[in-house]
C-alpha cells in the first residue's frame, strides 16, 4: 500500500520495534493500567509516555496534537470528580486516558500503514475457518484507498450535471446523485476485476 | 413441500461487484469525515457525518456488505491513515474516550442492514420504518458499546452518558432521520441487488 | 446570441484553450476536434460550467462570470453520459425537477410534464427509475429534461457517444425539429449534414470555420496528418477536461498532513 498515513518516517529505537510487540505492549499497558487504578502509576505511566516522544525521535508537537483533542474529556473528569470531591481520582484518570493515548499514537507513528495492515491480516488469520479469503481482504484494502478521490469525483459529476441544467440553491439535491454515481462506480469496477481475472467473484466465501 | 423449495433463491457468498461496493461505502464513511467537518466552538472534534456514512451502508447495502464496509475502514483508519474525525486515526483513537463507539459502528451497521434487508423484503424502504432502525443500530446499538468504554476511559458511568447525551445524541438523531430520506430515495432511483450469487436452496441440499 | 471574447483556460496550469474569440449566430452550429482537442472545455464554458481564466463569455448583456445561473437557464446542456445530468429517481421527477425554478404552478408543471414525457416517447416510463432506463431512453430523458425548460440555445457534449445507430438517429431526429439553436460537439461526423456552420477546435484554437462540408474534409486531412502511434501523449487531456471520465491520478489520503 502506497498511502503513508500518519506514519513519521525515522529510524529511532521504537521505528525497529515490529509491529506485533508495539501492539502487544499497548494492550498489555492499558489493561496493566486500568486493572491497577493507582494514581502514582498512572502519572508515572503518563511521564513515561511524554518521554517516550523524545526518545523515538518524534516532535513533542505530535504529542500535543492528539491530547488536543482530548481535552473537553479531560475537563470533563476535572470537573466531575472535583465536584465528587476526588481530585486524586480526577489527576488518575487524565493521566491514565493522557498515557494511553500517548502511547498509542506513538506506536501509529512509528509503525508503517503497511505494516500495521500486515499484523492485522495475521491477526485475522483465523478467519479463514469461516471463509474470509485473505487475497480478497487485501484487495478490497487497495480498493478502498483508491476510492476515496473517487467520492469526490462523482460529488463533481454530479454537481456539474446540476448546475448544467440551470438549477442552485438545492444542494439537497445532490446527495442521491453523488450516491448513484458511486454505485455505478462500483459496478463498473466490479466488472472490471472480473474481466481482468483479479476476482473470479464465483468463489465461495 | 419439494417444489416449493426450488423456488426459493437464497444468496451466498460475496461477488467482485459485492467487493467493490464494500471498498466505495467504507471509502464514503471516510470521505464523509475527512471532507465533511463542521467545526464547533469549544471543541476540538468537528461535527462529521461519519455515522451517517455507517447508517448509509447498513441502509444501502445490507448488513453483510455493510459491516464488512465498515470494518475495512475501522482496519484501515487503525492502522494510520487519517480517515477519522477531524483526519484523526491510529489506534490513539480506538484507546481513545470514542474507541467503543467506533468498535460499535460494526454492530450498528450490521443491525440497521439485517433489519433493512427484513423490511426491504416484506415490500418497499419506508421512511419512518428506516429511521426507526437508523436509531436503534445507528444510536442505541452504538451507544450500547460505546458508553461502556467511555466509562471505564472517564471512570464514571454517569459522566460518560452525559457526555454521549451531549457530544453525539444531537448530531444523531439528526443523521438518522437524513439518513432515511436518502435510503428511501436511492432505493427507489437505484435498487442495489443483494450481496453474493442467487443459490438454489434445492439444489444446495443435494451437494 | 453567444460571443466569446478572448476565452482562455487552463487546468492546473495546463492550457487548454488558447484565445477563442467566437459569435454564434448561426441556428446550427457543429464543433468537431480530436480528444483533448479542448472541445469539451469550450462546450463548458458555453454555459458557465467552465469559468475562462480569460476572456468572457456573453450571452446577450450577460457574462458567464456574473451570471452563470441566468446564463444556465437559457443555455441548456447535454452530456455524453446522460446518467450524469439525472437527479431524481424516476423519470417524470427528473423532469418535474428541472422546472421547478420556473415556478410554473403546480397544474402547469404537471401538463409541461406529461406532454413532454409523451413527446420524447417515455410517457410509458414515466414512474420507472430513471438509471433503469436504456442508454438510448436514458439520453431522450436527459434532452427532455432540458427541452423542458425550453431554453433558447442547446449545447450538446457529444451526445450520441454512448449510443447505437438506431439511438444516434433518434437523437439526430430530435436536433433536427428543434427551433432553437443547437451548438453540437461530437465526434460523429455524419450528424452534421445540412448543418450551418462547423468549426474544427485544434490544440485549444478554432483552426477552420466553414461549411460542414469544408470543415469535415480540413478535420478529416488534419487526423490523418498526425501519426496514430500508441505512445503519443495528449498533452492537453488533464483529469478535468473529460470530467467522470478519467480517474484521478494515485490516492493519497495521507498526503494531507
Amino acid at each position: 500500500m502506497s498511502a503513508v498515513g500518519l506514519y513519521v518516517p525515522g529510524t529511532g529505537p521504537l521505528h525497529r520495534v515490529p509491529a506485533g510487540p508495539k501492539l502487544l505492549a499497548l494492550l498489555v499497558t492499558g489493561v496493566a493500567l486500568v486493572a491497577a487504578a493507582h494514581l502514582w502509576i498512572s502519572v508515572a505511566a503518563l511521564a513515561a509516555a511524554v518521554a517516550v516522544y523524545p526518545v523515538a525521535g518524534l516532535s513533542l508537537r505530535h504529542a500535543f496534537r492528539v491530547v488536543r483533542v482530548l481535552w473537553p474529556f479531560l475537563l470533563g473528569i476535572a470537573v466531575f470528580q472535583t465536584l465528587m470531591g476526588e481530585w486524586t481520582e480526577a489527576v488518575r484518570l487524565c493521566a491514565q486516558l493522557g498515557a494511553l493515548v500517548l502511547l498509542a499514537n506513538a506506536v501509529t507513528l512509528t509503525t508503517r500503514v503497511s505494516a500495521m495492515l500486515d499484523l492485522f491480516q495475521r491477526l485475522a488469520r483465523p478467519l479463514r475457518h469461516v471463509g474470509v479469503d485473505p487475497d480478497r481482504v487485501g484487495l478490497v484494502l487497495a480498493l478502498t484507498v483508491r476510492s476515496i478521490p473517487m467520492v469526490g469525483q462523482a460529488w463533481r459529476a454530479a454537481r456539474e450535471g446540476y448546475l448544467a441544467r440551470g438549477m442552485s440553491g438545492r444542494p439537497h439535491l445532490l446527495v442521491v446523485p453523488v450516491i448513484v454515481q458511486l454505485l455505478r462506480m462500483a459496478e463498473a469496477t466490479g466488472e472490471a476485476l472480473v474481466a481482468r481475472g483479479m476476482d473470479e467473484g464465483e468463489r465461495e466465501a | 413441500m419439494p417444489v416449493q423449495r426450488t423456488t426459493d433463491v437464497r444468496y451466498r457468498g460475496l461477488t467482485a461487484r459485492d467487493l467493490a461496493l464494500i471498498a466505495v461505502f467504507a471509502a464514503l464513511i471516510a470521505a464523509l469525515s475527512m471532507f465533511v467537518a463542521i467545526p464547533i466552538p469549544f471543541s476540538p472534534v468537528p461535527i462529521t457525518l461519519q455515522t451517517l456514512g455507517v447508517m448509509l451502508a447498513g441502509a444501502l447495502i445490507g448488513w453483510k456488505r455493510g459491516t464488512l464496509a465498515v470494518a475495512v475502514l475501522l482496519a484501515l483508519g487503525f492502522a494510520g491513515l487519517p480517515l477519522f474525525a477531524g483526519g484523526r486515526g491510529g489506534l490513539a483513537v480506538l484507546v481513545g474516550p470514542s474507541g467503543g463507539m467506533v468498535l460499535g459502528w460494526l454492530l450498528g451497521a450490521l443491525v440497521i442492514g439485517a433489519l433493512t434487508e427484513l423490511m426491504l423484503r416484506n415490500g418497499r424502504y419506508r421512511f419512518w420504518k428506516g429511521a426507526a432502525i437508523n436509531v436503534l443500530g445507528g444510536m442505541v446499538v452504538i451507544y450500547a458499546v460505546g458508553v461502556p468504554w467511555m466509562a471505564v476511559v472517564l471512570g464514571d458511568g454517569a459522566l460518560a452518558s452525559l457526555m454521549a447525551v451531549a457530544v453525539y445524541l444531537p448530531g444523531d438523531l439528526a443523521k438518522a432521520v437524513i439518513a432515511a430520506l436518502i435510503a428511501a430515495t436511492v432505493h427507489r432511483a437505484y435498487p442495489i441487488p443483494p450481496a453474493g450469487r442467487p443459490v438454489i436452496s434445492a439444489e444446495e441440499d443435494r451437494a | 446570441m453567444l460571443r466569446l471574447e478572448g476565452v482562455s483556460h487552463a487546468y492546473d496550469g495546463n492550457p487548454v484553450l488558447h484565445g477563442v474569440d467566437l459569435e454564434l449566430r448561426e441556428h446550427r452550429i457543429g464543433v468537431i476536434g480530436a480528444n483533448g482537442s479542448g472541445k469539451s472545455t469550450l462546450a463548458r464554458t458555453l454555459n458557465g460550467l467552465v469559468l475562462p481564466d480569460a476572456g468572457r463569455v456573453w450571452l446577450g448583456e450577460w457574462n458567464t462570470h456574473r451570471h452563470a445561473r441566468h446564463i444556465r437557464r437559457r443555455v441548456g446542456f447535454v452530456f455524453s453520459d446522460a446518467a450524469n445530468q439525472i437527479i431524481m429517481p424516476t423519470v417524470a421527477e427528473d423532469v418535474e425537477v428541472g422546472l421547478r425554478p420556473l415556478k410554473l404552478g403546480r397544474e402547469e408543471t404537471a401538463r409541461r410534464v406529461d406532454g413532454i414525457l409523451e413527446r420524447y416517447g417515455l410517457a410509458a416510463h414515466r414512474d420507472h427509475p430513471a438509471h433503469l432506463l436504456s442508454g438510448g431512453q436514458r439520453q431522450m430523458l436527459a434532452l427532455a429534461s432540458v427541452l423542458a425548460t425550453e431554453p433558447e440555445v442547446l449545447v450538446c457534449d457529444e451526445p450520441t457517444t454512448l449510443l447505437d445507430r438506431r439511438n444516434t438517429r433518434m437523437v439526430h431526429r430530435v436536433l433536427d425539429t428543434l427551433e432553437q439553436q443547437v451548438v453540437l460537439f461530437t465526434h460523429d461526423l455524419d450528424l452534421l449534414a445540412g448543418f450551418d456552420r462547423v468549426l474544427v477546435v485544434d490544440g485549444g484554437r478554432v483552426v477552420h470555420d466553414g461549411s460542414p462540408e469544408d470543415s469535415v474534409a480540413f478535420y478529416t486531412r488534419l487526423m490523418d496528418a498526425t501519426p496514430a502511434t500508441p505512445h503519443d501523449p495528449d498533452p492537453v487531456a488533464g483529469p478535468a477536461a473529460e470530467p467522470g471520465s478519467t480517474p484521478d491520478p494515485a490516492p493519497e489520503p495521507g498526503g494531507r498532513r
